[in-house]
């Protein structure tokens, strides 16, 4: 069978080092070097998709081979639904990000008047180097190898953002970096306790031989406490990536400062292995601990939904705002998770992937903003509409998007997150709704105050989009629409691997109650 | 236990020619054969020629040593102690002696690299002055160097191999006084390179006194300096106990000084920072090796029923240097300073691999032994690399923008830094895996946590570290780089190791693992 995921992984990477062996002037080479692999990385993922057999066994596209023997780590990969279609989610913004940033990286400079050049191949070396990485945290299937990537990821997202990031650049890279090497230096301990309970004899509970693999770890009985404890490991490093309030304040900081193309990586994909990996591993490998914590998460992303909703409503700044949207978002994916019912994990699976594509949008289009004006703060803008009717059209479908209009894409994830919630806790429910008219709020006034009213003087040389950055950013709002009006594909690849999910936590449907027949009544006319 | 060689009072005249096992005492006595060797040339051959002679014939004597140690290694004949058990020449011994031969071959490229000015012609000749000038221009060159390195290889070498307290010591002093002159041997800032010398001699000096009174105590307990001897003893519960854990407590200062474990860490930075820059990376591979080996041996042999009353003592020191060597790193400002905390802070790594006394635990610490080595010295040939007018730039604020200036020299050293910060795909996190496995196999578990929480602050002086040299802007007299091939071979050769062990460190796991499989000979 054709090695499908080593393949996806390997592509990227070894662009990023020929990117790298370009010579110095060739800047122009280099941009068409990575759009043309992540063109090509995307192709293959999608022909990959279409052989995934929605029906068949749990991981397909599986290899297995001998790492490092002596740890007992395999090279696993493989891909469930859930893998696949956040796979599918990086491979498709990538190249589309390569696009936007055309000339990102030559311009961005940082505090001095006039920023030194900096090195375009660097800049989408890194972007491929990341790509890699992101293919491979979602396609492992082995424990140790995730985490390898898992932080390995973060030292190009680092350069990127100290490199060719905004003014606070530097302060911005190393408290992204500090605070995600913390969390996964505490999962750390958690992945190597996991080597002593597996290598166990199996009447003990453990596997009789030393081992990382999912499939193998899935059988381990751990005792209550140890599991709570290696719960909180894998749980804290996921929770700061994510991030969950009260582990968010990187987030706005990196995101702000970093290029927009990079920022549509960081809070469009990267976020969402926090949240894959609540999904896979704290759910699957701690069933007990998982159900232990249930309320503590619950409140933490209700929370997460008011507070980031309330906060991006008081920013000025535009990538910040889209931060604080996002950790708002985040808390509905949690939500999901942890409400432990087949369609709420379902929505927070989909919901991962519109908030991928729809802050993706987001991110990119401010990007273009910026990139004109110079400037980040929504102050600094009014009436664009006029001057860039596409500019701000995109805007537009991209923020409803994000405040859920049915008939976009997050509408969906978000009402099924709400209504699998409600089925087993009423009050996070009730109280997240809230979070959607906040969504509303921060949304329909950051356009009103940008686009709308009397044209700005500083903006009213602004140019519309060109060919190039119309390229970059139409597909993501055709998947937009796409994915509100059609979703089933992408659930149907989901629900499958959420169903395995909720069997290990021992958690079955609760049977729907009048009040809830109505409402699914309701949903589906 | 062997029961052999007993400590006799013989009459003269029975006095018999002890049994040495020549074949495999040879790596060492090679060492110190072409040692003395450089002695003689040193005293027979002219000035002009003394350079050209040394570099070869040292190079010759550790590879050779090493070819010998491959040899031994590879024969997989069951290894036992040799000269009437004062040396154990085991798994272990052979490859920590491997580890030290190797080290120490790469550390020889950056000294023996004259381009780099490291070494003052004239001990007490200052830099820029005629008597240096004249000493330059009369070929005078500090060619005892070789020599005396090769002598500290070879107290190294024994440090590790030896079987007995007695025999400890001498290696201990064998080792340690070569490399208190070769200190004090810097060109540039002379003051502190004599500083460093003078302190680290007077320091070392008090440790080994420490060493042997606990050796005294020991044998007043046991009534013999071999290590299994007090083992026996020590599971015989004979003698008086007070002998005992006060022996335990002044040998494991001894021990511990040589490691630069905290409480014991006070010369570290002064002398890494004064020695010249290639010393300092012999001392911060090779002596690392060699004093973690004489560690492992003395707990894992002679002390291994005491386990429970050393234990919490040594849990004390590992935490303790973790932290402090990691805390206190956060406010230095010269690198080799920086360098000589960060490398206190891995000694702390280094004893949790040592506590956890497990097969595990010795593979894992002789594995991030190999890895770390060669990841220091690749850094410290960096920094020899990085100079300006007064020599080598060693203050942070001076690498500002470097990552501009020369990527490629600034990019390695940030990837040394990231493998000392354990990230994965280093050499620094297959290391660290290792030793914490262990430590959460043997039930550690709190250890690793403050292990953990110590890496994620070593890391934020790393980052450091890599903001000024990447995300700075450059300074307009900023120091230059200077790119001589025996110092870019050593960089190159850490770089690489770096990488494989970080990404296919499957062999080296194996041979550590086969090294570790039957513990250490009695």
């Amino acid at each position: 069978m054709f090695p499908w995921l080593s393949v996806l992984i390997a592509l990227p990477a070894v662009g990023a080092f020929g990117v790298t062996l370009l010579p110095k002037g060739a800047d122009e080479l280099a941009k068409r070097f990575a759009l043309a692999v992540s063109t090509l990385v995307a192709v293959l993922t999608v022909v990959m998709a279409f052989q995934f057999k929605t029906g068949g066994a749990r991981f397909q596209f599986t290899e297995s081979y001998w790492w490092i023997k002596a740890f007992g780590v395999h090279w696993a990969v493989g891909a469930d639904g859930v893998a696949l279609v956040l796979i599918l989610l990086s491979v498709i913004l990538v190249p589309l990000v390569v696009l936007a940033s055309w000339n990102d990286a030559e311009r961005s400079g940082g505090a001095s008047e006039n920023p030194p050049k900096r090195s375009v191949k660097i800049y989408f070396a890194l972007i491929l180097a990341l790509e890699a990485m992101m293919i491979g945290v979602f396609a492992s299937t082995d424990v140790f190898m995730f985490y390898v990537f898992f932080e390995a990821m973060l030292i190009p997202v680092y350069f990127i953002i100290g490199s060719y990031g905004g003014p606070q650049r530097s302060y911005a890279a190393v408290k992204f970096l500090l605070y995600s090497l913390a969390g996964g230096l505490l999962m750390l301990v958690a992945v190597i306790w996991l080597y002593p309970l597996s290598a166990r004899p199996v009447a003990a509970g453990g596997l009789g031989h030393p081992s990382f693999l999912f499939s193998e770890l899935t059988h381990l009985q751990i005792e209550p406490t140890t599991a709570k404890w290696l719960f909180m490991g894998f749980f804290i490093a996921f929770a700061i990536k994510a991030p969950l309030v009260p582990f968010h304040t990187w987030l706005p900081d990196a995101a702000g400062q970093a290029p927009a193309g990079a920022a549509v990586l960081i809070v469009g994909v990267l976020d969402k292995v926090g949240t894959y990996g609540m999904l896979r591993f704290c759910l699957e490998l701690f069933p007990g601990a998982a159900r232990w914590a249930t309320p503590l998460v619950l409140t933490l992303s209700v929370i997460g939904i008011v507070y980031g909703a309330i906060l991006a409503i008081g920013q000025v700044d535009l990538k910040r705002l889209i931060a604080y949207t996002s950790i708002s978002h985040f808390g509905f994916i949690t939500l999901g998770i942890f409400a432990m019912t087949s369609q709420a994990q379902a929505g927070a699976t989909l919901y991962m992937v519109n908030h991928g594509f729809s802050t993706g949008a987001l991110f990119i289009v401010a990007g273009f903003m910026i990139s004109r004006r110079g400037s980040a703060r929504i102050d600094a803008y009014g009436g664009v509409q006029k001057v860039a009717p596409l500019l701000a059209g995109t805007f537009l479908i991209a923020g409803l998007s994000g405040l859920s209009l049915p008939g976009l894409s997050s509408f969906v994830s978000e009402f099924l997150v709400l209504v699998g919630t409600f089925s087993r806790y009423r009050v996070p429910a009730v109280i997240a709704t809230v979070g959607m008219i906040l969504a509303a709020i921060y949304i329909l006034w950051m356009y009103q105050r940008t686009m709308n009213g009397p044209t700005a003087p500083a903006v009213s040389a602004m140019k519309d989009l060109s060919r190039r950055e119309v390229v970059a950013v139409v597909p993501i709002i055709a998947i937009i629409v796409a994915l509100g009006f059609f979703p089933k594909p992408i659930l149907d690849v989901i629900n499958p691997s959420v169903k395995q999910t909720l069997s290990r936590v021992h958690q079955v449907d609760p049977k729907p109650t009048v009040a809830d027949q109505l409402i699914k009544t309701g949903a589906r006319p | 236990m062997t029961g052999s060689a007993v400590l006799n009072t013989v009459a003269i005249g029975d006095i018999q020619a002890p049994h040495l096992e020549y074949g495999q005492l040879g790596p060492m006595l090679l060492v110190f054969g072409v040692a003395v060797l450089g002695v003689l040339v040193e005293a027979l051959v002219g000035r002009g020629w003394r350079q050209f002679i040394q570099v070869p014939l040292t190079f010759a004597g550790l590879a050779g040593a090493f070819v010998w140690i491959l040899v031994l290694g590879v024969k997989d004949k069951p290894l036992h102690v040799a000269a009437e058990g004062a040396v154990g020449v085991d798994a272990p011994t052979l490859f920590l002696q491997g580890t030290i031969l190797v080290l120490a071959l790469v550390s020889l490229l950056l000294i023996a690299d004259r381009q780099n000015g490291a070494f003052t012609p004239q001990a007490s000749a200052l830099p820029g002055s005629d008597a240096e000038r004249e000493g330059i221009a009369s070929g005078t060159v500090q060619s005892e160097l070789y020599p005396l390195m090769l002598f500290a290889v070879g107290g190294m070498m024994l440090f590790t191999a030896a079987n007995d307290l007695l025999t400890m010591f001498v290696a201990l002093e064998v080792m340690s006084l070569p490399l208190y002159i070769m200190c004090g041997l810097a060109r540039r800032r002379r003051l502190l390179s004599q500083e460093a010398a003078v302190k680290y001699f007077l320091l070392g000096a008090f440790s080994s006194a420490f060493f042997l009174y606990g050796t005294a105590l020991l044998y007043g307990y046991a009534g013999s300096v071999r290590l299994s001897d007090i083992a026996t003893a020590t599971g015989n519960n004979a003698g008086s106990e007070p002998l005992l854990l006060a022996g335990i407590a002044l040998l494991s200062v001894g021990l511990l000084f040589k490691l630069g474990a905290v409480p014991f860490q006070a010369w570290k930075p002064d002398v890494y920072q004064g020695a010249p820059t290639p010393v300092t990376a012999l001392m911060a591979s090779c002596t690392l090796v060699a004093a973690v080996g004489a560690t492992l041996r003395v707990f894992y042999v002679a002390l291994e029923n005491m386990s429970w009353d050393w234990r919490p003592m040594m849990w004390g020191v590992a935490i303790l240097t973790m932290l402090v060597g990691a805390i206190i790193a956060i406010t230095q400002t010269d690198l080799k300073r920086m360098l000589a905390y960060s490398s206190i802070a891995h000694a702390g790594f280094l004893l949790t691999g040592v506590i956890a006394t497990s097969q595990a635990g010795l593979s894992g610490t002789l594995f991030y032994l190999a890895a770390y080595g060669f990841t220091t010295i690749g850094a410290f040939a960096v920094i020899t690399m990085v100079r300006d007018a007064g020599g080598e730039a060693g203050h942070l604020s001076r690498w500002a923008g470097l990552g501009k200036r020369s990527p490629v020299v600034a990019g390695v050293f940030a990837f040394f830094l990231l493998a000392f910060a354990g990230i994965p795909l280093t050499s620094g996190f297959t290391g660290k895996f290792a030793v914490f496995k262990a430590a959460i196999d043997g039930g550690a578990t709190p250890l690793v946590v403050v292990g953990v929480i110590s890496s994620a602050i070593a890391a934020f002086f790393y980052l450091r570290v890599i903001v000024v040299m990447f995300f700075s802007e450059p300074a307009a007299d900023g120091p230059a780089v200077v790119t001589t091939i025996p110092t870019a071979a050593a960089v190159a050769l850490g770089a690489t190791v770096t990488v494989v062990l970080g990404v296919l460190p499957q062999p080296m796991l194996d041979v550590a693992g086969q090294a570790a499989s039957h513990l250490f000979v009695r």
